[in-house]
């Protein structure tokens, strides 16, 4: 589209950069799912494609405990995340972004500055909050932080999305009759969904991507996530090293992301860019 | 944290918005503020009950000798903690290493990134697999890609290891900080390509035609007119991947676990709270990382003029 003139050559540098940009990418993913394929014998050889193959890996990160109680932590505490942050957040940007009143604009300083505040200040006094609270390993202990940190991400979105949204509906539904809560809730937020929609991609992603409170906030399977439960890992016997089922388990919850990817990059790419480049 | 700016910045906000509504406030504009305040309260409360309260809560920590093994031992010391970090060499060398990968991964990240986004703005085929394929690093657990990179890097074993004569960069610190700073560019440069992408897409076409008419080189059209319009783009972009690389934790834990002196000062935390099990040196160093956070972004907002996101309707 934005090319004024196209020579062969020109055309053809493109095309070997382009193979560039998605051999790089796609390398160290491959090596992992070689790896995760490799029998014990093979991982000790370096070659990148395996020299025996095997399942035994998956089969056997699918029947230990030690790696199902965490993938099922993982996609409840996402799930339970996502939706939890994605509502305040519709909440919080559509006020935003519809509403007049005073403060505003020290909410969107606060999310701002939560968007940059580093995690690793939080680890020491959320630990010994959560430990009194008793939300230490729980699904909540990690709930909690994870909502926290995806409502900046949610109330950004959302209130370029609601922005965009055309008003004279509302105002219509206000007319006949509707309060602004079901002026909301009716012609609103359908309206709306796609922008919640990629919120909530964006926010599970953040979750499911999570170490250092899931390492943090955790001490046994019962809240620990997927990420977290990698290093737990041992291998057949003591001598064995677990690197085929890491490997294996690092696929699996690799998996479910290069699917959203798929589906999902169109709105993977405004979500990310929008409020970013407005200037 | 502002306490007192509610009140300026919410009139502000009234005038802005509500120009007819200025001489005293109808009983729908009273309802609206109040519908206002009632959806944002949840975020607020979640918000501040996760960050501002704890912080709060470091800070007096970081106040006192408190160590989980000695529990009967916890007694105010003012600034005694901060006066055992400051002066240890493990702070310096943790803070040094941080701000190596830092600067390092998000430099080479800019550049790769401007490449990336030009490529995927200009080129005609493959557009859309390029895409596809920069946002699995985006996507990929870090941790996933982290284990990926360590065995990669482990001689006998890595593909990468054999390929450069069977060598073991992660047991000495140079190289090990080398790996961990390609782990993170791989990680990285698709998101900053993709926000780069954005900013480029506000470059007119007509001007870079123009540009190209009067004789421009594709050099002087880059740093002439795509550079100065993308500015604000560029500023966004390092920003955030600045920020987010001084909390660099998990490719450092996975691949060297801190080990001869690649630890990041988000190693050095989660160690003193999880090895040492001391509250009161883990808060003060909490603290010292979020005054560090607070420098960088305040160089960033007030030294190169960096439009914070959702400011955007308070600048116009």
């Amino acid at each position: 589209m934005a090319a004024v003139t196209t020579t062969p050559r020109q055309k053809a540098g493109w095309g070997v950069a382009n193979f560039v940009v998605i051999a790089l990418a796609l390398i160290p993913v491959l090596w992992l799912v070689s790896l995760s394929f490799k029998t014990p014998a093979a991982v000790l050889d370096p070659s990148f494609v395996p020299s025996q193959w095997t399942w035994a890996n998956y089969s056997g990160i699918l029947q230990s405990s030690q790696f199902i109680r965490p993938l099922i932590n993982s996609i409840g505490i996402g799930l339970i995340s996502t939706f939890i942050a994605v509502v305040l957040a519709s909440m919080a940007a559509y006020a935003v972004a519809r509403l007049a009143f005073p403060g505003k604009s020290v909410l969107i300083g606060m999310a701002l500055l939560i968007a940059i505040f580093p995690q690793i200040s939080l680890i020491t006094p959320l630990f010994s909050i959560e430990r009194s609270l008793g939300l230490f390993n729980t699904w909540p202990g990690l709930i909690i932080p994870y909502v926290a940190f995806g409502l900046p991400l949610g109330i950004y979105i959302l209130s370029a999305f609601f922005r965009e949204i055309p008003w004279e509906l509302e105002k219509a539904a206000k007319m006949d009759g509707a309060t602004p809560f079901q002026a909301f809730t009716k012609v609103i937020a359908p309206l709306a969904a796609p922008g919640m929609v990629t919120t909530a991609i964006l926010v599970f992603l953040a979750c499911w991507n999570d170490f250092l409170f899931a390492i943090s906030f955790t001490s046994t399977t019962t809240a620990r996530t997927a990420p977290a439960a990698l290093q737990y890992f041992s291998g057949g016997s003591v001598f064995t090293v677990p690197t085929g089922p890491i490997a294996a388990a690092a696929v699996v919850i690799t998996i479910p992301i290069i699917i959203f990817v798929l589906f999902f990059q169109r709105r993977i790419v405004a979500g990310l860019t929008s409020g970013a480049v407005k200037g | 944290m502002t306490v007192n700016a509610p009140a300026a910045a919410g009139t502000e906000a009234v005038r802005e918005q509500a120009p007819g509504h200025k001489k005293q406030l109808s009983e729908g504009a009273r309802a609206e503020r109040r519908l206002g305040w009632l959806l944002c309260a949840p975020a607020v409360i979640v918000m501040l009950g996760v960050t501002g309260y704890p912080i709060i809560y470091a800070i007096w920590l970081s106040l006192e000798r408190y160590n989980l093994e000695l529990p009967q031992q916890v007694k105010f010391i003012g600034f005694a903690n901060y006066g055992a970090v400051l002066s240890s060499g493990y702070w310096w060398t943790a803070l040094e290493v941080t701000l190596i990968i830092t600067v390092f991964s998000v430099a080479i990240t800019l550049v790769l990134g401007m490449l990336l986004a030009q490529l995927m703005h200009r080129t005609l085929f493959g557009r859309g697999t390029v895409r596809t394929a920069a946002l699995i690093p985006y996507g990929i657990v870090t941790v996933a890609a982290a284990y990926g990179w360590q065995y990669a890097w482990t001689p006998s074993q890595g593909y990468l290891s054999a390929a450069f004569n069977n060598s073991a960069p992660l047991t000495t610190q140079f190289q090990a900080i080398i790996v961990i700073i390609v782990a993170e560019i791989w990680k990285t440069t698709p998101f900053m390509g993709l926000l780069l992408l954005a900013g480029l897409s506000l470059v007119p076409e007509d001007l870079q035609k123009a540009a190209k008419v009067d004789g421009a080189s594709a050099w002087q059209r880059f740093t002439k007119i795509t550079l100065p319009l993308m500015k604000p783009a560029i500023l966004v972009a390092l920003l955030f991947r600045t920020l987010d690389s001084f909390r660099i934790f998990d490719n450092i834990y996975i691949l060297t676990a801190g080990a001869n002196s690649t630890g990041s000062v988000s190693i050095l935390g989660y160690d003193n709270l999880f090895s040492a099990l001391n509250l009161g040196i883990g808060s003060a160093i909490s603290v010292l990382i979020f005054i560090c956070v607070a420098i960088i972004a305040i160089i960033f907002i007030r030294g190169f003029g960096t439009a914070a996101p959702g400011t955007d309707s308070g600048s116009r």
